[in-house]
């Protein structure tokens, strides 16, 4: 097996996932964050599976060298909680609040769900790109927790 | 509560799960959307192919879905000039946090990072508040 077709089946589950789910419409996502509305408990189902069985693979990845077909694992380096952690993850969930979009859902269902969808996306990529441009002047060393 | 479906969520985060677990045993990378789309606009030798493949198969197995099952109900409330705002803040904040719902709510919370648990903790904090303040305050 090569590193493209396991990262295909890996998006192929990943999109799978995201439809069964129902984490594709916005409204369930907005009727988990509305704690106070009409609660939708869904999303904490969704998200407390999937960090189990992300965790069984971490777990037994972490008696192995090397993955299975790559000669490295490449995961994050960093450790301390920093500034840009901080405000980043505050305007990403404004953002997810505002409509109900986060990357995977609006990636996984843009071709079939509508112009408001597309639009969305199309913003948001631009919104990641401005990050790449701006990134080397926005401070990256501040106090760390 | 009415809208509540334990089962299929669960199912389709194991699936969710399942696809984080394979990248990493397999390949060793995070399964990190924002990371992932963000690694193609800095692209890196060696790092574009796989990420390509992934994204063909997040989007080619919802379609796939669509086609067969019909697509799945979804509602949007979102006008256009909120769904610009958002996608915006939605693009920019994941690649500064650097990981949105799966990078850091998933594959970081399965590794128990402290900085993934700090980023899940306060995206979805924001996001709750940003909900309450549009459905409760200002729509009342």
């Amino acid at each position: 097996m090569n590193r493209t077709l396991i990262a295909l089946v890996s998006g192929l589950l990943f999109g799978l996932g995201l439809v069964v789910s129902q984490m594709v419409n916005p409204e369930k996502v907005l009727n988990f964050l509305d704690v106070s509305g009409n609660w939708d408990p869904s999303l904490a189902f969704v998200m407390g599976a999937a960090v189990l069985a992300a965790a069984l693979g971490f777990t037994l990845a972490k008696r192995r060298q090397a993955p299975l077909y790559a000669p490295s694992f490449s995961g994050p380096t960093k450790t301390k909680v920093d500034a840009r952690l901080v405000v980043g993850s505050l305007i990403f969930g404004t953002g997810w609040g505002l409509v109900g979009y986060c990357p995977g859902p609006v990636l996984a269902s843009f071709l079939w769900a509508g112009a408001p969808a597309v639009v969305f996306l199309v913003a948001m990529l631009v919104g990641m790109a401005a990050f790449s441009i701006t990134d080397k002047y926005l401070p990256r060393r501040t106090k760390s927790a | 509560m009415d809208n509540f479906t334990p089962v299929s969520a669960a199912v389709g985060g194991a699936l969710i799960g399942l696809s984080v677990a394979l990248l990493w045993l397999a390949s060793g990378r995070i399964a990190g959307i924002s990371g992932i789309i963000g690694g193609l606009i800095k692209p890196q030798s060696g790092e574009v192919g796989w990420r390509i493949a992934f994204l063909v198969g997040l989007i080619g197995a919802p379609l796939v879905y669509a086609i067969i099952q019909g697509a799945p109900p979804l509602s949007i409330e979102a006008g256009y000039g909120t769904l610009i705002l958002a996608g915006l803040l939605v693009g920019f904040g994941t690649r500064l946090g650097g990981g949105c719902t799966s990078g850091h709510g998933v594959a970081g919370l399965a590794r128990l990072s402290r900085r993934s648990i700090t980023a899940t903790g306060l995206f979805l904090l924001a996001a709750a508040l940003t909900v309450f303040l549009a459905r409760h305050v200002f729509e009342g």
